[in-house]
């Protein structure tokens, strides 16, 4: 490992709350210096807003955050972002080395000036030297992908954030940016945390799982977590855990989260009950 | 008059002065208009800069003064009913229709000259005074410092406010200052091609821009080019053809040089697309990896960890 090395992340008796409903609660979280996290769980179980407290946009309602032992701030040169895999605009007037030029000083007044051999040696590194000068919108979606990455990469971040980069690709281009960020991962000794809603693509590549649902949470290495007994007791209702050929499905685990105490749950109470209700629409 | 005599008048260097300025700043803030899809906050504080006007002319024969205390009140109120983006057009059009009403209204008490009221509304860059001509010199330059300042950060939180946030820029306060800067270019802008064509300097020159490259200073430096070919030459033509207001010929060259960037932007960018092919290949492997294809080498072996 070259880098700047990772951080270490720590949650103590994380709660959020937003707008009086529960997101999650007594969430305690440690991730080592270079270790890798995926974040798990069906929509709107706060995975995305996890992200969000780690880069300092949201406050916890309880408990603690560190960061190498500091409140996460937002802004921070630590930790770098990649954001939902969303298309940009085909008329957008912003080429993919703008956009990597951004994550290295696009929060600095002036200009917008590119310096092209800084730029060009993040353009090389996660391979978008063919696409680089073209008009982002005009781009495919990994491709664009590749070049938020690439954005993200670009400050040296010693913590990554990644909320869903998978979402929308096709295998091929969900493979490359896997191996994106994982061989940065590995080179530079980051430390990771990969939000996503499927675990098989990544299986491989994480060394931990925290999956979140309905207010509760479980964690521990895919092979733990990802078990039809753990998966369960985390929904307090029956979920399948099926392994074909390294593929791994969880049948029944989206919107069926009712039930019980049980000794897996970050001990929600009765109130994490009424607020899973009032989550659902 | 020839345009050489016309050339040799203070009251016409003034006003290509005046004009120049504008279509810089114009040409400035267009871009960032254009990216953050703002051309209705523009045509909004256009319009509200006329009540400004129409309310200044009543108060004090000032209308420089009256659309420039008018338009940075809209630029607040824009920023407040319409601070996030679904509800902005809407907001922008209510505050807009009640404006306007407001400066009908108070045309409706001004007893003056009836010319001051289309010049509001269509421009007439040689009725300004010299004192005028000085707030439209200071108003300027602010623009000018505030972008050369902030126009990167604008940039990226107008491309990706949600990334832009993360990185620590503050996007919403942005926003509002950019609101503000806005204010005061509209507010140049509307002494020169009048409140109602505003747009022809403060879009089009970099409408145009954007559709011949995707460099942001390229942009930049092009829409400042169109808006000073606009503002200058309709300036210029309308010394030639007195008859015949300076806007007409702005908003006139401006659409074409609009016209000719539409034609010409698919030619350069299939040119441009010849050379690299922006299309989904092979992919590189950049850098080396532990595991070639992670999904496909799980093993079935479940146990605890």
């Amino acid at each position: 490992m070259t880098g700047p090395g990772g951080v270490a992340l720590s949650l103590r008796g994380a709660t959020l709350r937003l707008g009086g409903t529960l997101i999650w609660e007594n969430l305690d979280l440690d991730v080592a210096p270079g270790e890798c996290l995926a974040v798990l769980g069906p929509n709107g179980a706060g995975k995305t807003t996890l992200l969000k407290v780690l880069l300092g946009l949201l406050p916890l309602s309880a408990g603690t955050v560190t960061i190498d032992g500091r409140s996460p701030r937002r802004g921070s040169a630590v930790t770098g972002y990649v954001p939902q895999q969303k298309d940009f605009d085909r008329d957008l007037a912003i080429r993919g080395r703008d956009l990597i030029q951004f994550g290295v000083d696009g929060h600095r007044p002036g200009l917008p000036f590119t310096r092209p051999r800084q730029v060009d040696a993040v353009i090389a590194a996660v391979g978008a030297q063919d696409y680089a000068d073209a008009p982002v919108g005009l781009l495919s979606g990994g491709q664009q992908q590749r070049l938020r990455i690439a954005q993200a990469l670009a400050g040296r971040p010693r913590l990554l954030l990644c909320d869903e980069p998978l979402l929308s690709l096709d295998p091929a281009s969900q493979q490359e940016v896997i191996t994106l960020v994982n061989s940065y991962h590995r080179e530079h000794g980051t430390t990771v945390v990969f939000v996503t809603h499927e675990i098989t693509p990544v299986a491989a590549f994480v060394d931990r799982v925290l999956y979140v649902a309905a207010g509760r949470w479980a964690q521990g290495t895919p092979d733990d977590v990802m078990t039809t007994e753990a998966l369960s007791a985390l929904y307090g209702s029956h979920i399948d855990v099926i392994r074909v050929h390294g593929h791994i499905i969880v049948v029944g685990g989206d919107e069926s989260a009712v039930g019980p105490h049980h000794p897996l749950r970050g001990d929600g109470g009765h109130d994490g009950g009424a607020a899973r209700g009032r989550r659902r629409r | 008059m020839t345009i050489a005599f016309l050339l040799g008048q203070p009251f016409a260097q003034h006003a290509l002065l005046a004009a120049a300025l504008v279509a810089v700043t114009c040409g400035l803030i267009g871009p960032l208009v254009v990216t953050r899809g703002m051309s209705f906050a523009v045509h909004g504080t256009a319009e509200l800069a006329f009540t400004g006007a129409a309310a200044g002319l009543l108060a004090g024969n000032n209308p420089v003064a009256g659309a420039l205390i008018g338009s940075l009140v809209v630029a607040v109120l824009i920023a407040t009913l319409g601070a996030r983006p679904r509800e902005r057009d809407s907001a922008i059009g209510a505050i807009l229709a009640f404006g306007m009403g407001i400066g009908i209204l108070l045309l409706g008490y001004y007893h003056g000259f009836a010319t001051a009221a289309t010049n509001i509304l269509f421009g007439d860059i040689f009725g300004v005074s010299g004192s005028q001509l000085l707030i439209l010199v200071v108003i300027g330059l602010i623009v000018i410092a505030v972008m050369g300042t902030l126009y990167r950060p604008l940039l990226f939180a107008s491309v990706d406010p949600e990334v832009a946030e993360a990185r620590g820029v503050p996007v919403r306060r942005l926003g509002l200052v950019f609101l503000l800067v806005l204010a005061l270019t509209v507010t140049g802008a509307a002494q020169v091609v009048g409140t109602l064509l505003v747009l022809s300097l403060a879009i089009t020159p970099a409408a145009a821009a954007q559709r011949l490259t995707a460099s942001p200073l390229a942009v930049v430096a092009l829409s400042v080019v169109f808006a000073l070919i606009a503002a200058d030459g309709g300036l210029l033509a309308s010394f030639g053809a007195s008859s015949i207001k300076a806007s007409v010929f702005i908003t006139s060259i401006s659409f074409a040089i609009y016209l000719a960037a539409r034609l010409a932007g698919p030619l350069l960018r299939d040119r441009r697309r010849r050379h690299p092919a922006p299309i989904a290949g092979p992919a590189p492997e950049p850098v080396p990896s532990h595991n070639g294809s992670p999904a496909r080498a799980r093993p079935h072996d479940i146990g605890p960890g």
